[in-house]
């Protein structure tokens, strides 16, 4: 039961928050207010958070507690000041797997409002910034019972630790036509695939993957995920000249080489009257030739992903975006997506055999080099991987270096014979 | 804990086919182009004409049980009963029946009180973190910041005036989690942590050496009990040991700045994803209004608007003008705080005599 009622005379007393009520926004702050009429429990919430606002500090602590069978998804708070604010002593947020896309029936919006009003405070969060679901406000029976409807109604807990994290697809081919492909099927594999791992958290730190449909990424995967699946295309990419001609005529010639002819990063497009070349060899797939020309033109017929390594937030060595460690894979069918999930599990177990404690994937190629990474995970180099080649010349080849620790080479070397040279220790 | 038997374990994903709209079924990979009717409202045609309607609304991302019925009551009346939401905290009310698209967004508007805008060239909903409502580590709110600065830029949101879209986040502290944006807000720090030496039992210790990016943790015996001490001229105050251990409190209400940082980008067209970078530092940490960082988003924003050429994002627009010309025209000193000294500084220097003079 969740414990609304400890503290029913509460009166509200929130000066600070009370001037975001006013303005054309919608203010959180006006509907908890409305909404603490039926919910005493939330008049704490508020007057905690107007302490907060007045002295510039944060009440919430966080401890562990876990739904029977799993390792993650419930974040608990515990407040500083449950003396004085006792509804507030277990305060957890329940993560739930959202629907790929975000997509959802009106049923499934009210059962879970009325699930997390049911066992909590009612306070729903679409979405927190790793795409679940966040239902606010339970105590410890209340995080039990909430996981318990919601599993009995067909959701899932979500993830949270050193687990693969709940996933985040753009809409796709839902609603797209730019998607090169299913966002939200690949995201139901992996997602259902591995969900042992997203519940029981046992690797050396979290991972997560984004999916897009396409390079504008709308799912924000290179940047904020260490695994992006991105939707791209092999060969030409379809031009309608029609509607090129239409383009021109609607737009003028000036726009069209102001804004697509010039604006192509590999200056592949070029207009000859009305009608528009491209060199698809060099077209890297950026999406904006498409953005602006949607009518006219569309990705290729034989597509596919590219997926990529490595991108997460400071902590610790700073910023790390992905890069390109897989340049192109079909994924349309189960073979396909069997073929995915072989190489995920290829990734995660160098990763794991080999990363230190709290290391996400794209320290841990930061560490050991991505040469190491190609190596670990059974991959050939690819100038596609690269911008440029290195340019320092200090390289430990090989083929070319005798092994200074003594034992077997793993290569024959080709200009230097350890054993004419003698041990390099005595025995 | 209830009677009844253990609810099934590992489901997985939900079925998401049984929460698409009837044209999202019906038209699943066979869409054909989009265009904006006007702001807020896309229209996707499916190659064999089918018209879904999108009306988009900025959504104040944590709502009640009440709100979420209102939603579902305006859905049920217009949109089939489905909804979607987006990366940004929008959600977007799908649509079959043009006839009926300025009763839903008069309803959306008028009743639900959530502004129709967020599409094609304006300024998007404002992706944001938990902050005091309900994080452990934050050093400022964040939806108070976001309902603020929306409120001061609700018209950007509403039109579509910009050389491109304008994407915004806000993070309470320094780890991000609301990523980058065109324009993101974040807390910094000023101070090493202060150490509660009576309670660093709690935590793991060799954990705590170990997460500091900066190797300024070691293990310390004070007053007779195992701790740590951090070595003060390393420590950057990122707060890294913060998380792993509430016992090393990096937060100072007194100190505490807000930072903007400008120019990150997802997308890659046109020209690669990139991350954010320094804009102001040093702005107060100010509830319940923030007004400091409206009005400064509010003049880079301006600048943007005027000097930005067609589809170029605030960070293509910069790099193009150079970095000279963007503090001259938002007015924002430079200082010697914004030239990186990161492990990537050398390459963020410009190795050239190209300049402007």
């Amino acid at each position: 039961m969740s414990s609304e009622d400890s503290s029913p005379g509460m009166a509200l007393n929130t000066p600070l928050l009370n001037e975001l009520e006013s303005g054309p926004w919608p203010s959180f702050v006006k509907d908890l207010k409305e909404y603490s009429k039926k919910r005493p429990q939330i008049v704490q919430l508020l007057n905690q958070l107007e302490e907060s606002y007045e002295n510039k500090w944060n009440y919430w602590l966080g401890k562990i507690i876990n739904v029977p069978g799993y390792g993650g998804g419930v974040i608990a708070r515990v407040s500083e000041k449950a003396d004085k604010y006792p509804a507030l002593a277990n305060f957890h947020t329940v993560r739930v797997i959202e629907p790929p896309g975000w997509v959802y029936s009106t049923a499934a919006l009210r059962n879970l409002a009325d699930s997390a009003e049911r066992h909590g405070a009612g306070i729903l969060q679409l979405h927190g910034m790793s795409g679940d679901i966040l239902l606010l406000g339970f105590d410890d029976n209340g995080s039990m019972n909430v996981a318990e409807d919601l599993m009995h109604d067909g959701w899932d807990i979500g993830g949270s630790g050193a687990a693969m994290r709940t996933l985040q697809c753009c809409v796709g081919q839902a609603r797209c036509e730019m998607a090169c492909f299913d966002t939200m099927k690949t995201t139901k594999f992996i997602t259902d695939s591995f969900i042992e791992y997203l519940h029981r958290p046992e690797f050396v730190y979290k991972f997560k993957f984004k999916l897009s449909g396409c390079a504008n990424d709308c799912g924000n995967s290179i940047v904020r995920s260490d695994m992006p699946i991105i939707g791209t295309w092999r060969g030409p990419m379809q031009v309608n000249q029609e509607k090129v001609a239409e383009f021109i005529d609607e737009k003028g010639l000036e726009y069209l080489i102001d804004n697509v002819i010039t604006r192509c990063p590999t200056r592949c497009l070029s207009v000859r009257g009305k009608e528009l070349k491209v060199e698809n060899d060099e077209c890297v797939r950026c999406m904006h030739c498409i953005n602006v020309m949607n009518k006219a033109l569309k990705p290729g017929k034989d597509r596919g992903v590219t997926i990529l390594v490595g991108g997460h937030r400071t902590l610790k060595i700073g910023d790390t975006m992905s890069s390109v460690l897989v340049p192109f894979m079909k994924l349309e069918t189960d073979e396909d997506l069997e073929n995915l999930k072989e190489f995920i599990e290829r990734v995660w177990e160098f990763w794991n055999d080999n990363g230190m404690d709290h290391e996400r994937i794209g320290e841990f190629i930061h560490r050991v080099g991505m040469a190491t990474f190609l190596d670990g995970v059974g991959l050939e180099p690819d100038p596609r991987m690269i911008l440029r080649p290195r340019t320092s010349p200090y390289i430990k080849f090989e083929e070319l270096a005798p092994s200074r620790f003594g034992g077997e080479q793993a290569h024959s070397p080709k200009v230097w014979n350890r054993e004419s040279e003698g041990p390099e220790t005595a025995d | 804990m209830s009677e009844r038997p253990m609810a099934p374990r590992d489901q997985g994903a939900p079925d998401y086919t049984q929460y698409l709209h009837p044209l999202m079924a019906k038209n699943y990979g066979q869409w054909d182009y989009h265009e904006r009717l006007r702001p807020g409202v896309l229209v996707h045609v499916a190659e064999n004409g089918d018209k879904l309607y999108t009306v988009r609304a900025g959504s104040p991302r944590t709502m009640s049980a009440d709100t979420v019925r209102k939603v579902c009551d305006i859905a049920d009346k217009y949109c089939e009963g489905f909804v979607r939401f987006t990366t940004r905290a929008n959600i977007e009310f799908l649509l079959g029946d043009a006839s009926q698209l300025d009763n839903l967004i008069g309803t959306v508007e008028n009743d639900l009180g959530w502004p129709v805008g967020g599409t094609g060239p304006s300024v998007s909903n404002i992706a944001h973190t938990q902050g005091w409502l309900h994080c452990n580590l934050p050093g400022t709110d964040a939806a108070g910041s976001v309902k603020a600065m929306m409120d001061d830029l609700i018209e950007e949101f509403k039109t579509e005036s910009f050389p491109n879209r304008v994407h915004l986040s806000t993070s309470c502290c320094q780890i991000n989690c609301a990523s980058h944006g065109d324009i993101s807000v974040i807390v910094q720090h000023h101070h090493p942590p202060r150490i509660n030496h009576d309670n660093m039992q709690i935590c793991e210790l060799p954990k705590v050496v170990a997460i500091c990016p900066a190797a300024a943790i070691r293990p310390a015996v004070v007053n007779g009990r195992e701790s740590v001490e951090v070595v003060q001229e390393k420590c950057m105050y990122c707060g890294a040991c913060h998380g792993q251990c509430p016992s090393m409190e990096i937060r100072d209400a007194q100190t505490d700045t807000l930072s903007i940082w400008v120019g990150g980008k997802m997308s890659n067209a046109r020209t690669a994803p990139s991350f954010m970078k320094l804009a102001v530092w040093g702005l107060p940490n100010n509830p319940p209004r923030w007004p400091e960082i409206s009005a400064a988003v509010r003049r880079i924003l301006q600048a943007y608007k005027e000097g930005g050429k067609d589809w170029e994002r605030i960070g293509e627009w910069i790099e193009r003008i150079g970095w000279q010309r963007f503090f001259e025209k938002t007015g924002f000193p430079f200082t010697k705080y914004h030239i990186d000294d990161s492990p990537e500084a050398l390459s963020n220097l410009n190795r050239s005599a190209m300049v402007r003079l």
